[in-house]
């Protein structure tokens, strides 16, 4: 434990010394922070506070008001599922209940052995891929319909619609 | 023989589709076939056509290779040796008429744009300065800075009618003067790159692109209204154009663009990266300006405007990522050249996201005033399928939905503004019959409710109250009273707000019940959905006649909702169905057994 208090230390002080310590860097910092441990963690967001010399609450206040900002730790794959518009119209919504029934887990939550955990958001700017989603804010997959959701396990390939030739290649393993 | 070129794009969409793996592959058949030294391989941006993605462009002929899989690379290297001919399967093929189309400016979804603010996405390499500056790049600040006063840039800027294209479509020219006259110690500017409009991605293409046209729009800027430092405010959300952004700003520091002394002039600027934490609210100017100052982006009123007082009380100039990018072709071109495109009142091109259901998505860039048709049909090659064309929806959650005979609306700030929408920063978004505008109401209002900042409370509880009506609606327990509730409410909220967000949260709603008022009505008096989209309003049924029993369904309900034996035509238990329409989606291609009612 202490041990980890201790690496956790480090980790913060290795942060802050790229910073000045200024109210104007509280989020590039907690940016930073979130990079690191995968989510805020409380201690982290105190001494955030203590370094830029203003209130915890403030911290909290504005880490709250940002999307980006996470207090629980997410699952080791975070799969973003695409809401915006152009995915909405596309059918993500069945793409949302699809992840949802297959890892039996609500959007916001995180499976319990820690593997998955699911967010709907607002537009990963890839809408001509619609519906999409992202996994841990880098790989994205689109052209996504709940058949192809279903093969978690397995590669999924270019899908063909009405005998149509598709244009998408989409190699690769999912999840 | 000229040297050819091998471009393979890699934007964020074609890297998903699997450029990489097909560029990597290609690499190692030219070796393979002893290429190396007769060919170049480039990694454009996106050429914005994400419909063919991963597509390999041979230039200089303009060759395009659509869909391109890893297998394909020995094929494609072979075809460039002597007197080998290209595999012709690999054209783009038309989907309308199967026709085949071998180069790239032949195809319609190119052919039919006037590009230049995408000018180098996906003809240079964005992660090279010298193919930047091959291309003309930094000619125009050279120009600026060695030929031209700071008024006489604006003169220009102001002289070619350039409007902002961010969304409120003010004159940048008008800005610049404001900011170049507010008395301060020390101007800002900002490169407002939050794109946060939900179905709007032409921003982060471009920034992912071309970079470096973002950078000298940003350096001439500063030396018109004489700011000394940048900022360049880019979504978190996208890693890629931040990334590229970063080597970009290496690259200008470099070469001594950016920092003191600019091209040995007395100029100076610097320039920061600055990632947003993800909040609608914060692309609007006040709200961005607090997030900068590491506070919740909360708006706040204007006057003073930004370009008195910004960023520390400073006088800021704050433009979009596309007006900053057009700055370069006004100066190298003049005034003259830019107002020659576009209409009296919107000069210049306009690049939209096409999306949704439409079948070229991608990257669009044409004159304003062009037509909508022409964007949706003409570069859009139309709706898939055999549907019908529903509505166009732009300027994202505070635009409108406009119908089928507005079609030939004309494409510009005011024109879609007096047809009830606005031009936005660039998103469009086609639907299809199988849409419900009732349920697209609601969508928008939900993203709006939890992205609004909560400071007044017109605009917190009004949209709450409008997104319960819609809901309700959308059960099935609307009252014919709801929709004149709705329009004064709307106005309530449209009134007491703050910002430009609140002041523009009722706006699908508004456009829906102008112009798609029979589908809430049916909704409402008739308990049904017309596209069959919402829920409670639906049910699933299986034709006797039609169905054969295949089991197809009966294994992938995910509710095991549907019962039956072999040879027997199944059917659904309503009660454990949750219509989620999976049963459909499978069965319509087979026997069409199963409909939505
Ligand atoms: C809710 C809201 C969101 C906005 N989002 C953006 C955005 O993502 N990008 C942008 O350039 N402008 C956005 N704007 C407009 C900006 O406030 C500002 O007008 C614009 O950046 C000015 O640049 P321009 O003059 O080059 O258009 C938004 C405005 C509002 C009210
Ligand atoms: S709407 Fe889903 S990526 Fe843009």
């Amino acid at each position: 434990m202490v041990d980890y208090e201790l690496k956790n230390r480090i980790i913060m002080k290795e942060i802050f010394s790229s910073f000045r310590g200024t109210e104007n860097e509280l989020i590039p910092i907690l940016q930073h922070v979130q990079e690191h441990f995968g989510y805020l963690p409380e201690s982290a967001m105190l001494e955030v506070a203590r370094f830029i010399s203003v209130s915890e609450s403030k911290v909290y206040a504005t880490a709250s008001f940002y999307s980006q900002f996470r207090f629980k730790a997410t699952g080791k794959k975070h799969i973003t599922v695409c809401q915006g518009t152009a995915c909405h119209v596309r059918g993500a919504g069945k793409i949302q209940d699809t992840l949802e029934r297959q890892l039996g887990i609500k959007e916001g939550e995180t499976t319990a052995d820690q593997e998955y955990s699911l967010e709907a958001v607002a537009c990963i700017g890839c809408c001509a891929l619609a519906p999409c989603i992202a996994v841990n804010n880098e790989t994205i997959y689109g052209r996504l319909t709940p058949q192809k959701v279903k093969v978690v396990h397995e590669p999924i390939r270019g899908e063909r619609k009405n005998g149509q030739k598709n244009h998408s290649g989409q190699p690769g393993n999912m999840l | 023989m000229a040297k050819r070129t091998i471009l393979v794009s890699q934007g964020t969409c074609c890297k998903s589709a699997g450029a990489e793996q097909v560029y990597t592959a290609l690499k190692k058949e030219a070796v393979k076939w002893g290429l190396e030294d007769e060919v170049e391989f480039k990694q454009p941006g996106c050429h914005g056509f994400s419909q063919i993605d991963p597509a390999v462009i041979i230039e200089p002929d303009g060759l395009l290779f659509a869909g391109v899989k890893e297998e394909n690379a020995s094929e494609i290297m072979q075809s460039l040796l002597p007197g080998r001919r290209p595999p012709e399967h690999l054209f783009y093929t038309e989907p309308h008429s199967s026709n085949t189309i071998p180069y790239k400016q032949k195809i319609p979804f190119f052919s039919r744009q006037q590009r230049f603010i995408l000018h180098n996405c996906g003809t240079i390499d964005p992660g090279s300065i010298e193919d930047y500056v091959k291309g003309g790049g930094y000619e125009a600040l050279h120009k600026a800075v060695y030929e031209m006063t700071p008024l006489q840039v604006i003169a220009e800027i102001e002289d070619s009618g350039l409007r902002g294209l961010g969304g409120g479509g003010f004159l940048a020219g008008n800005k610049w003067r404001l900011c170049y006259q507010s008395p301060g110690d020390q101007k800002y500017l900002i490169c407002n790159a939050d794109e946060g409009d939900p179905g709007s991605f032409q921003d982060r293409s471009l920034l992912e692109g071309d970079p470096h046209a973002v950078l000298e729009g940003m350096l001439i800027a500063g030396y018109a209204v004489g700011a000394t430092k940048g900022y360049i405010y880019v979504r978190a959300e996208y890693p890629l154009a931040i990334k590229r952004l970063q080597i970009a700003l290496q690259q200008a520091r470099e070469q001594e663009l950016v920092g003191k002394n600019i091209l040995g002039s007395d100029f100076s600027f610097e320039m920061e990266i600055f990632q947003g934490a993800g909040a609608f609210v914060c692309g609007e100017e006040t709200a961005l300006l607090q997030s900068l100052g590491g506070k919740r982006g909360m708006p706040y009123p204007r006057p003073p405007y930004p370009v008195v007082s910004g960023l520390h009380g400073q006088p800021t100039l704050i433009n979009n990522v596309k007006t900053l990018a057009s700055i370069r072709w006004i100066i190298n071109n003049g005034a003259g050249w830019f107002r020659a495109k576009g209409t009296e009142k919107s000069k210049g091109t306009v690049v939209f996201s096409l999306s949704g259901k439409v079948v070229n998505c991608g990257l669009v860039e044409v004159p304003m005033g062009i037509s909508l048709r022409e964007i949706i049909f003409g570069i859009g090659g139309g709706i898939p399928g055999e549907k019908a064309f529903k509505a166009v929806q732009t300027g994202g959650p505070s635009g409108g939905c406009l119908p089928a005979d507005l079609l030939d609306t004309a494409v510009d700030f005011d024109t879609l503004r007096d047809a009830g929408s606005i031009m936005g920063s660039g998103g469009m978004v086609v639907m299809d019959e199988d849409t419900c505008m009732v349920d697209t109401a609601r969508f928008f209002l939900a993203f709006s409710l939890k992205e609004l900042c909560g400071q007044c409370t017109t605009c917190r509880l009004g949209t709450r109250q409008m997104l319960e009506i819609l809901n309700r609606i959308t059960r099935g327990e609307g009252r014919p009273s709801d929709l004149d509730l709705l329009i004064q409410l709307g106005e309530v909220v449209a009134q007491g707000s703050l910002c430009g967000l609140g002041r523009t949260v009722p706006n699908p709603v508004l456009t829906t019940l102008r112009y798609f008022r029979d589908e809430y009505e049916a909704h409402i008096n008739e308990k049904r959905c017309p596209a069959r989209v919402c829920k409670d309003l639906i049910t699933y049924r299986i034709d006797h006649e039609k169905c054969k029993a295949c089991s197809l369904c009966l294994k992938a309900c995910p509710t095991a909702a549907i019962k039956g034996n072999k040879k027997q035509a199944y059917l659904i238990e309503q009660d454990r169905c949750v219509r989620c329409g999976t049963c459909l989606d499978l069965c319509a291609d087979r026997f069409g057994a199963i409909e939505c009612i």
